[in-house]
């Protein structure tokens, strides 16, 4: 697991990952001074370079059965990873059900 | 041959072992998986697993050692889709639907229509741009799936640089020239779930599995959406062949030695996939397709209603040892070329492909 040590008084968004993907790759938990969804999933790549294809297709939109929580805010549009960050952001990617 | 076969299952890749009692079940692999197709190993390859995980995508796993350990390679990728062409579908890859090696070099069809290749045993593939940027490429149909897919590659071990593609719904391409050019070929196929003047439009046949006989590599034998249909002339032209109770089905086999000799599973239609009277058969022919018997001795013969779906008959190299699989989980064995089948299991997952081990 992969965890910067930051000041308690300097918070940053907080990225994890459902723990279904843990059968297949390293899933790990990422503070990041990202300011977009992007920037954060790409942080969780840094670490895990595998990481991406389990998220990402290759046009790079959100897979179709991978639903990703900013806040718990459910993002809606797939294509779209500029959705801005608060500092104290925590975005989960979760299996979503429509894939079984 | 060998005595080792492989079953790709909607919850996993299953290994089968044949010893003096017949076939039984030995392991299970990526157990609770779906695996869409496998290609067992070589001494110049390794074996191939393809996942089509519901919710992470499409992984391709391979093994040096037949088995003992896996590891994750590249799974195909399309390039960045252009953003000011309409209408076409998403570059995104949804199965890999078939497998081929060539040597060292491994072949992979996929949905949404995509031929890929690999020349360092999966670790990186290139899409064949040749035939993506066919403009006849963007009026493919899906067949079964929201979107086209390659099922079937059919290389000719006489000269590598030959190779035949089934598509669903794209019908037959070919390639004289390793993948450089190809032409669409089909003459002679016909789909009846076109209006009238289009029945002949070979980019839209719907063959869904084509086998080609690796003693005589001009033939060629297609299971189709309407019927089967053999070629002679390495898939320019195709015959129409009418088989007892039904011509519709997915699967095909043929042998390895004898180009007249094609196994077949027959189900009722398109609009009823089941066995006719809900007795499994197999049909075969030896004879090019001019005469047909029905196999059925060991198959269930009542209240039978399993679907074999296109990679789920395969022959052995012996050309006598068969494997058949459904979608309802059963999975039946025969030594004696389709005569006799014994059931190898009854409760295994929807069964998606079959594949025997070659001989060291």
């Amino acid at each position: 697991m992969l965890e910067t040590i930051w000041p308690h008084h300097c918070r940053m968004p907080r990225i994890l990952f459902t723990q279904q993907l843990r059968r297949f790759t390293v899933t790990p938990e990422v503070d990041t001074p990202a300011t977009t969804l992007q920037g954060a999933l790409d942080a969780a790549f840094a670490a895990n370079p595998q990481l991406r294809g389990y998220v990402l297709d290759e046009q790079g939109h959100v897979r179709r059965h991978v639903s990703i929580f900013i806040d718990g805010r459910r993002l809606r549009d797939r294509a779209c990873l500029a959705e801005p960050l608060g500092a104290e952001s925590e975005i989960y990617v979760m299996q979503a059900l429509t894939g079984g | 041959m060998s005595d080792r076969a492989w079953i790709a299952t909607r919850k996993g890749l299953f290994e089968l072992r044949r010893d003096a009692a017949g076939w039984r079940l030995a392991r299970a692999h990526f157990l609770g998986e779906p695996v869409s197709i496998m290609l067992p190993g070589t001494a110049a390859r390794p074996m191939i697993a393809a996942l089509n995980l519901g919710h992470f995508g499409v992984k391709l796993h391979a093994s040096d050692d037949g088995g003992e350990a896996w590891r994750e390679v590249a799974a195909p990728a399309y390039p960045e889709q252009p953003k000011d062409v309409d209408g076409d579908v998403p570059w995104k890859l949804v199965q890999v639907w078939s497998l081929a090696g060539q040597g060292s070099r491994l072949w992979a069809g996929t949905l949404p229509g995509g031929l890929f290749r690999s020349d360092d045993s999966g670790a990186s593939w290139q899409l064949v741009e040749s035939l993506w940027r066919r403009p006849e490429r963007r009026e493919w149909m899906g067949g079964g799936y929201d979107v086209p897919g390659i099922h079937s590659i059919c290389l000719d071990a006489t000269d590598a640089r030959h190779m035949l593609l089934g598509i669903s719904c794209g019908g037959v391409w070919r390639t004289r020239d390793g993948g450089e050019n190809w032409t669409l070929e089909g003459r002679g196929m016909l789909a009846d779930y076109l209006p009238p003047e289009q029945a002949g439009n070979l980019n839209a046949q719907d063959p869904h599995r084509v086998v080609r006989a690796p003693s005589s590599p001009a033939v060629l034998w297609c299971q189709h959406h309407c019927g089967i249909w053999r070629s002679a002339d390495h898939g320019e032209n195709w015959s129409r062949i009418h088989a007892p109770q039904s011509s519709f089905g997915f699967a095909v086999a043929v042998h390895p030695r004898e180009p007249e000799t094609a196994w077949f599973a027959p189900a009722v239609s398109d609009q009823r996939r089941v066995p006719v009277e809900a007795a499994l058969v197999v049909n075969r022919t030896r004879d090019g397709g001019r005469s047909f018997e029905t196999l059925r001795e060991g198959l269930p013969q009542h209240d039978c209603y399993d679907l074999i779906y296109r990679h789920c008959l395969q022959v052995a190299d012996d050309g006598r040892t068969l494997l058949m699989g459904s979608t309802t989980g059963n999975l039946w064995a025969s030594g004696d070329g389709g005569g006799t089948w014994q059931c190898v299991s009854g409760s295994l997952p929807p069964i998606h492909a079959i594949a025997f081990e070659t001989a060291a």
